[in-house]
């Protein structure tokens, strides 16, 4: 406190109050948006596990979570980042091509994506509380080795299944001769997004190695001097 | 006279890439960098950025030693600009391509269609002038880059050849498939429709020549001079009194009339993009004209008059 007096004048204190402020808001929305969504993915968790436990195989499961599923994965569109390929499975995969919804692939994303983004709301929301465990910290920078190969592989093999349903059924697509002089074949654009995780998964997956590398080799480089 | 010591330090790194003595006090940075390349064969004047502080701005060909802010033993930070191209080759080879590319669709060859339509013609009479008037803007568009444009800059990095080859082949291979489509249907309002298209294309084909030529005519001939462009007698470089980028107003007319003429939504989404990108483009421009003339005339907006 005693150096914003020594700045002076009255405006610039105000003006630094308002910074403090909004950042302040920020740090305090982030902290509760973070909270919220660890809470929501655990939630999920815990009613896919039940339901597991109760039936004893995985049919229904998808019907039975989608619509939290389908709150808190379109809440989190305020994350555009990660949110298009998610959204995408959601709305125009799972929800809209009824007949893949009891595929072992759906249930295998679905774990992937619970146990991804439990791991990594607790290490947003313990960050911004400045008290990181570091077996959060292990579980983010270490679980994604085996989760993303797993989840890529529910994902595409959802879609592959998908294929044959949306060929007969002609969905979201589009034919000629109409007055927009367009075409659009939902088939194949599912054949492209398929093609599409060639280019980008190892993108992804190389920089979370890479991030890994810099975050837990440089703890332990610190331990040691310890 | 006395000569000037140069030393080239690499930006990042700060290592002692190169050491000139007797360095005349009027040579200029372009000079220089000839001289470096003699002792780094692999990195040609083009790819040099040499500048006086590592994070700092590059430093212009034309600039000279002596009247830069720089002692006898002068320091400069090198940064690789990465495979440089010339600005000629990358527009021959973008403008080149959607030519013969909308060419191939027109006539039908094998294995776009169904083989029963391998080069047949269309029987509807706007698809034939598509045709001509695509093939007219890229014609022209070649053959302003071989004898019209003055470019700033030589080169451009060499990765944007695939970037802009990409959009631009990409998008006239996806227009082109349904403009010449067997199935193709043409536009609602028929005749008037196209007529009135016609007429807007070509006022506007005319206006965007006539601003290159009135640019062209600003700056002397392999010069880099920058001036301030003027409405001229032709009535099509009046717009200079509202819009300081009439190209790109023009080019942007231009692509919505072709859209008109085609009734074509891949058309319709090739112009929103190109205008998204021109108008990015004209506000840059805009901007370094406000920055660099004090008398800059504050009616001119950067791309449509009074709204953008």
């Amino acid at each position: 406190m005693a150096s914003s007096e020594e700045d002076g004048s009255v405006e610039e204190k105000e003006n630094n109050n308002k910074k403090r402020s909004k950042s302040a808001i920020a740090t305090a929305w982030l902290t509760f948006y973070n909270i919220t969504m660890t809470a929501g993915w655990l939630v999920l968790a815990v009613a896919m596990a039940r339901f597991y436990i109760q039936k004893g195989n995985h049919r229904g499961l998808y019907k039975s979570i989608s619509r939290t599923l389908k709150f808190f994965q379109t809440f989190a569109l305020l994350e555009v980042r990660a949110s298009f390929l998610r959204i995408f499975m959601v709305w125009f995969v799972a929800n809209s091509i009824k007949q893949i919804q009891n595929e072992e692939s759906v249930v295998l994303f679905l774990v992937v994506w619970t146990v991804t983004e439990i791991t990594r709301y607790s290490f947003y929301t313990f960050s911004l509380l400045n008290h990181l465990p570091y077996f959060i910290k292990w579980a983010r920078y270490n679980m994604f080795i085996v989760m993303y190969p797993l989840g890529v592989a529910g994902e595409l093999i959802t879609i592959y299944t998908a294929l044959p349903y949306v060929r007969k059924s002609g969905m979201f697509s589009m034919r000629l001769p109409n007055k927009y002089n367009v075409s659009f074949d939902y088939y194949i654009f599912l054949i492209i997004v398929m093609l599409s995780y060639i280019p980008l998964f190892p993108q992804l997956y190389f920089h979370m190695l890479r991030q890994r590398r810099k975050v837990l080799h440089g703890e332990v480089i610190v331990e040691k001097d310890d | 006279m006395k000569h000037y010591e140069v030393e080239i330090l690499d930006a990042k790194t700060k290592d002692k890439l190169c050491f000139l003595d007797k360095v005349e006090p009027n040579a200029t940075i372009g000079e220089i960098k000839s001289m470096f390349h003699k002792t780094h064969p692999q990195w040609y004047p083009a790819r040099q950025s040499i500048r006086l502080d590592p994070k700092g701005k590059s430093l212009k060909d034309e600039d000279v030693l002596q009247q830069l802010p720089v002692g006898t033993t002068a320091t400069f930070y090198f940064r690789d600009l990465g495979a440089q191209i010339s600005w000629v080759t990358v527009f021959l080879t973008e403008y080149a391509g959607p030519l013969v590319i909308y060419l191939l669709f027109y006539f039908r060859v094998p294995f776009i269609y169904a083989p029963k339509y391998d080069f047949t013609t269309s029987k509807h009479w706007v698809v034939h002038l598509a045709c001509m008037c695509h093939s007219f803007h890229y014609v022209k568009r070649l053959l302003e880059t071989l004898f019209v444009h003055r470019f700033s800059h030589g080169t451009m990095p060499l990765r944007n050849i695939f970037k802009n080859c990409a959009y631009y082949w990409g998008f006239a291979a996806w227009m082109a498939y349904y403009i010449n489509h067997p199935l193709y249907t043409p536009p609602i309002y028929g005749e008037q429709q196209v007529t009135l298209a016609l007429v807007i294309f070509l006022f506007c084909q005319i206006g965007n020549f006539s601003i290159h030529i009135t640019l062209r005519n600003l700056r002397p001939p392999g010069s880099k001079t920058r001036k301030i462009p003027y409405p001229t007698k032709n009535p099509f470089t009046w717009i200079f009194l509202l819009v300081s980028c009439p190209n790109y107003t023009y080019e942007l007319g231009s692509w919505v009339s072709f859209t008109m003429m085609t009734q074509c939504l891949p058309v319709a989404f090739f112009t929103f993009v190109g205008f998204v990108q021109m108008t990015v483009w004209a506000k840059g421009k805009h901007r370094s004209y406000l920055k660099e003339f004090r008398d800059y005339p504050p009616l001119r907006s950067p791309i449509l008059p009074f709204v953008l």
